[in-house]
């Protein structure tokens, strides 16, 4: 069991600056993100791509912006666990417990949801009947790629993922690549590497097709494609994999009893408290009125959120504002030589 | 301003006034039309205000960029007039706009 102040749901750059909000005020915490990297969002679906409106920073990159952070809250020694989500939680005398899907616990008076849009999930074949074959001939990722040797693959997709793959499971196996559009999405050497094994017949390429059903029974043993003129094609196939990229999925959450509005969490303005006492909302995740999904607002939100997250965490203690600029106790907490 | 009409996936249809400047996906979101989530506030990052539009509309649209037909190819069931609705702007030009929603969005 982790005992701390306050426990961050979401390592995108809103969490990342309520670590550094809360670190200043004296609090330690922890962050939970469900990607096997910090920077939420930023690093996700665009961690190369320009920002423009972060105060201050005239532009910076998804990336950039995240690197950044995580030097600010250095200081704090915060850890992130990554790679987990958060499953559930319970009141226990006044705290809040935390569960995760690997069975780690943490105990704390505070719980703060930067949690963006919801975990990120693997996007999936729009296909039902492709459930019952999940992670045993359908998948979304490639954990191992030896146990796919010799196989008969269907790689469904046209950005880099599927085009990465698909040129390294042709080493091996007989791999068809089906995608719903004529143009491909990769680096220039990846698109001739992928001509180059198809004009060698490495490579089946199947264009503009997406998929329309599969055999019943046990096995995979074949799947139908469609094009958009209605043609019809069998493709014999052991294995699917579908990269679509990632959806954000809200998950567990929806179901703590917080008041919600589609997919969004609903707060005060004051502190960025839910209904719930000890659970605030900060980021996209969050709605008032007037709501702007920017960055700058998130941390705006970190920043008030923090205050009451001290009041909770320190009954006892009054809680004191003070500027970085001129508190020694702050510039401390921070490291600072003078 | 501009009347553009959201059908949803089972034929429901529902006829909203949008000013000039917005986006389809805002004319939506503004006015609780379902079927159009746009998780990602409209950035081109989430596919999810996917959109079939009217096949006589199709090309009185400016061509979508390379980045939203690669954000299309992640869409749920993206068909020939797929677009994102977070990116096609209203104006008087598309007064009178049919798109329809998918089963789902993600």
């Amino acid at each position: 069991m982790i005992k701390t102040d306050a426990v961050i749901i979401g390592a995108g750059p809103v969490g990342l600056f309520a670590v550094h909000q809360l670190g200043i005020k004296g609090l330690k915490s922890e962050v939970i993100d469900n990607l096997d990297k910090a920077g939420g969002q930023c690093i996700e679906l665009y961690p190369d791509k320009p920002i423009y409106d972060i105060p201050a920073v005239p532009e910076c990159s998804g990336r950039s912006l995240t690197d950044n952070l995580l030097s600010q809250i250095k200081p704090f020694g915060s850890n992130i666990h990554l790679n987990e989500r958060v499953q559930e939680i319970s009141k226990k005398k006044g705290l809040w417990i935390i569960k995760t899907n690997l069975n780690k616990t943490f105990e704390t008076p505070n719980i703060i949801i930067a949690g963006g849009v919801g975990s990120f999930e693997p996007r999936k074949l729009p296909l039902k009947e492709l459930e019952k074959f999940e992670n045993k001939s359908v998948f979304y990722s490639v954990n191992n790629k030896n146990l796919f040797k010799g196989k008969k693959i269907s790689i469904f997709g046209g950005g880099d993922t599927a085009l990465d793959w698909a040129l390294e499971f042709s080493k091996n196996s007989k791999v068809t690549l089906i995608h719903r559009r004529d143009e491909f999405r990769g680096a220039p050497h990846t698109l001739a590497e992928l001509k180059k094994l198809k004009k060698d017949g490495k490579i089946l390429i199947k264009t503009p097709f997406q998929i329309k059903s599969v055999n019943n029974g046990r096995d995979l043993q074949e799947i139908e494609i469609k094009s958009d003129d209605d043609k019809i094609e069998k493709i014999p196939t052991d294995i699917i994999f579908g990269f679509f990229g990632l959806i954000m999925q809200l998950g567990p959450i929806a179901k703590w009893g917080l008041n919600m509005n589609k997919k969004t969490i609903e707060v005060n303005t004051e502190n960025f408290q839910t209904n719930k006492s000890g659970i605030f909302a900060i980021g996209d995740i969050c709605n008032y009125p007037g709501k702007l999904k920017l960055i700058l607002s998130g941390f705006h939100e970190a920043a008030l959120a923090s205050v009451e997250c001290f009041k909770r965490a320190r009954p006892n203690e009054k809680y004191r504002f003070q500027f970085t600029t001129s508190s020694k106790e702050i510039q401390d907490r921070l490291g600072v030589k003078k | 301003m501009a009347k553009i009409n959201y059908i949803d996936h089972s034929g429901n249809k529902i006829e909203i006034n949008v000013e000039n400047g917005l986006t389809v996906m805002e004319g939506a979101v503004q006015n609780n039309v379902p079927g159009i989530d746009a998780d990602c506030g409209g950035s081109m990052a989430c596919a999810t205000c996917h959109v079939y539009v009217e096949d006589s509309w199709l090309n009185k649209l400016p061509e979508p960029e390379d980045a939203e037909k690669d954000m299309i190819d992640m869409a749920y069931e993206p068909k020939k007039n797929s677009r994102l609705s977070c990116q096609i702007i209203v104006s008087d030009e598309i007064n009178g706009l049919t798109v329809t929603t998918p089963e789902k969005q993600t």
